[in-house]
């Protein structure tokens, strides 16, 4: 009975729990477009600040207190809930500062940041359940081990299948707080982007991983501490192990997979708690993080299993010393000028390196003097430009480029063939011809953007020595129709608007 | 609830994010991305459970630490979107 009586959530909790959950569907679902996309944000704060209310209204601290002859009145602990609107305030005044100071170009390193927070709230939750397994309501009557089928023979402790979902959530919470901190340092530059190859990390991850499991399946006979903060432990050191082979390139998709853990960490809660906002929020979040994943793994042509694997990007080919020197032509910023005021249509293609630059602002200046020309002017973006999904849209959504002249790979490609001048600004890997016609290249069957087929391309790029991110050289410096433009991409930019003014 | 009632509720909710999550427009990933951040830090509830609960010192401090860190994502994460959201604009017609 003591199941029974700690899960009696009221009617009207549940209910409310599941309009939050709802509100979070509906977020989501305004993101389907830019127009609808600020109510889906503001429907989910509703449901964040319903589910809030309602935990805080049926786990009010306090005590009841029954005196003779009297209706129950409750005392409230207001120590407590003073602790907790502190502990709310710090949380939220800093969270509010960071969002509004953070620089756009920094957006793939604080996603990663908050990923490791809601990691370590799940991990925090997790382990504070396991010490006080009354207050949430997960005990039960546990009949000692071998005598099962005799009565009065029980005593109170953890219910088998709550251990099952706190050692998953916690596991899981663990992994996402270790390998969103592992891709924060990446991302940020305090750690080298090259994948550190440990000897035979495969051998050592599975082993762990097979441990963890292990672990979680003892702990429903024994709920000593040692089973629960090893399993934690080991989950900790496995995020880390997991992370450190895989190389930037390959940061998208990572950083979508954190995504995902972290909502199958809240989902794990979620069924301890037996809360349905929990649960619903953590089906969201982990498909959404999943599909993002697959999106990013399939605009590289590469398998999830690969890019877990890591190590891309170590092995640089072998044409690279004789490529240096095959001869390209350069081009001056008045000569980009020129040929792009001359031209009817141009493709601006950003990646990562216009971000490096921050060169976006620089960017839209370049597009309005054209614009004003005569000259229509459309972007295109890859899916895996940038660090994650979206990254380039954001950037040049901040330097106030309509969305719709902004275009994904699939509905523009077909159009660099009418198209008189691309111009491609710090981007590489995802324009390089090899991947449609070199067998032997690592990225080889990666869609890429056709910007060859456009009757000049211009070269962004710092120098001529340095590669792109897959460590391969780009043979499109080499042709006829390409000029490169050496140079910093937003002093580039810059000089170019110069010309054209 | 029970176990199966709960199962049920996770199983239909991650077709829903399935069908959700395909019909975001790519311009909108990284949007995406910091808006589910914000929503899974609902884990705040758990955390609010053990901040409030008696009984465990060190349980209740575990729950105010992540309720503290669950708030940094929430108010982080939708004032962050919010920011983003508000960048995206329509091209301006020109009419006559």
């Amino acid at each position: 009975m003591v199941e029974a009586a700690a899960h009696a959530q009221p009617a009207w909790a549940l209910l409310a729990y599941l309009i939050a959950g709802i509100c979070f569907i509906l977020a989501l679902r305004g993101l389907s477009s830019p127009e609808s996309s600020r109510r889906g944000n503001a429907t989910g704060m509703i449901g964040m600040a319903i589910a809030i209310a309602t935990t805080l209204a049926i786990h009010l601290p306090g005590t009841s207190v029954t005196p003779i002859a009297t209706p129950t009145t409750f005392l409230v602990n207001w120590t407590v809930l003073a602790e907790m609107l502190v502990a709310v305030g710090i949380g939220a005044t800093a969270g509010l500062v960071i969002a509004r100071r953070i620089a756009m170009t920094a957006m793939p390193q604080l996603v990663a940041a908050f990923h490791s927070l809601v990691g370590m709230a799940a991990v925090l939750v997790g382990a504070a359940a396991y010490l006080n397994p009354e207050a949430f309501g997960i005990t039960a009557q546990i009949p000692y081990f071998h005598s099962s089928l005799t009565s009065g023979c029980c005593f109170t402790g953890i219910a088998r299948v709550s251990r099952v979902e706190m050692g998953l959530g916690v596991a899981i919470g663990a992994i996402t707080f270790s390998g969103s901190v592992i891709a924060f340092l990446k991302l940020n530059g305090n750690m080298s982007g090259k994948p550190i190859l440990l000897p035979l990390r495969h051998v050592i991850n599975l082993g762990t991983l097979a441990a963890i499991l292990i672990l979680i399946a003892y702990f429903t006979q024994d709920q000593s501490p040692w089973v629960f903060f090893t399993v934690m432990g080991l989950s900790f050191a496995i995020g880390f192990l997991l992370i450190i082979p895989i190389g930037g390139a390959d940061m998208p998709v990572v950083i979508s997979m954190l995504n995902s853990y972290s909502g199958w960490a809240a989902a794990a809660m979620g069924f301890t708690l037996h809360n349905t906002a929990m649960i619903i929020t953590g089906a969201l979040v982990g498909s959404s993080g999943a599909i993002l994943s697959y999106i990013m793994c399939r605009a590289m042509n590469r398998s999830f299993i690969s890019v877990i694997a890591g190590g891309f990007g170590v092995v640089t080919s072998s044409g690279d010393a004789a490529a240096v020197d095959r001869p390209y032509k350069r081009g001056s910023a008045e000569d980009a000028a020129f040929l792009m005021s001359q031209a009817e249509q141009v493709i601006i293609v950003p990646g990562y390196g216009m971000a490096v630059a921050q060169a976006q602002h620089a960017v839209r200046e370049m597009a309005d003097l054209l614009k004003a020309k005569g000259v229509t002017v459309k972007y295109a973006i890859h899916p895996v430009a940038g660090r994650m999904p979206g990254h380039m849209n954001v950037l040049l959504a901040e330097a106030n480029v309509p969305y719709d002249e902004v275009f994904e790979l699939e509905d523009i490609n077909s159009e660099f063939a009418q198209t008189d001048v691309a111009y491609v600004i710090g981007a590489n890997d995802v324009t390089n011809p090899a991947a449609k016609n070199d067998k032997s290249s690592p990225i080889y069957g990666m869609p890429v953007l056709d910007v060859e087929k456009a009757r000049t391309c211009l070269f962004v790029k710092r120098s001529m020595g340095g590669v792109g991110y897959a460590g391969i050289d780009n043979e499109l410096f080499y042709r006829d129709n390409t000029m490169m433009l050496l140079g910093d991409a937003k002093k580039m930019t810059e000089e170019i608007v110069k010309a054209l003014g | 609830m029970d176990f199966i009632s709960i199962l049920s509720i996770f199983v239909l909710a991650c077709f829903v994010g399935y069908y959700v999550v395909w019909s975001v427009t790519p311009a909108l990933h990284t949007p995406l991305m910091s808006v589910t951040n914000a929503i899974s830090s609902v884990i705040v509830v758990g955390a609010l459970i053990a901040a409030a609960a008696a009984g465990s010192p060190g349980s209740k401090w575990l729950g105010l630490v992540a309720v503290a860190l669950a708030s940094v994502n929430i108010f982080g994460g939708f004032a962050v979107t919010q920011r983003m959201l508000s960048m995206y604009k329509k091209r301006e017609r020109k009419d006559g």
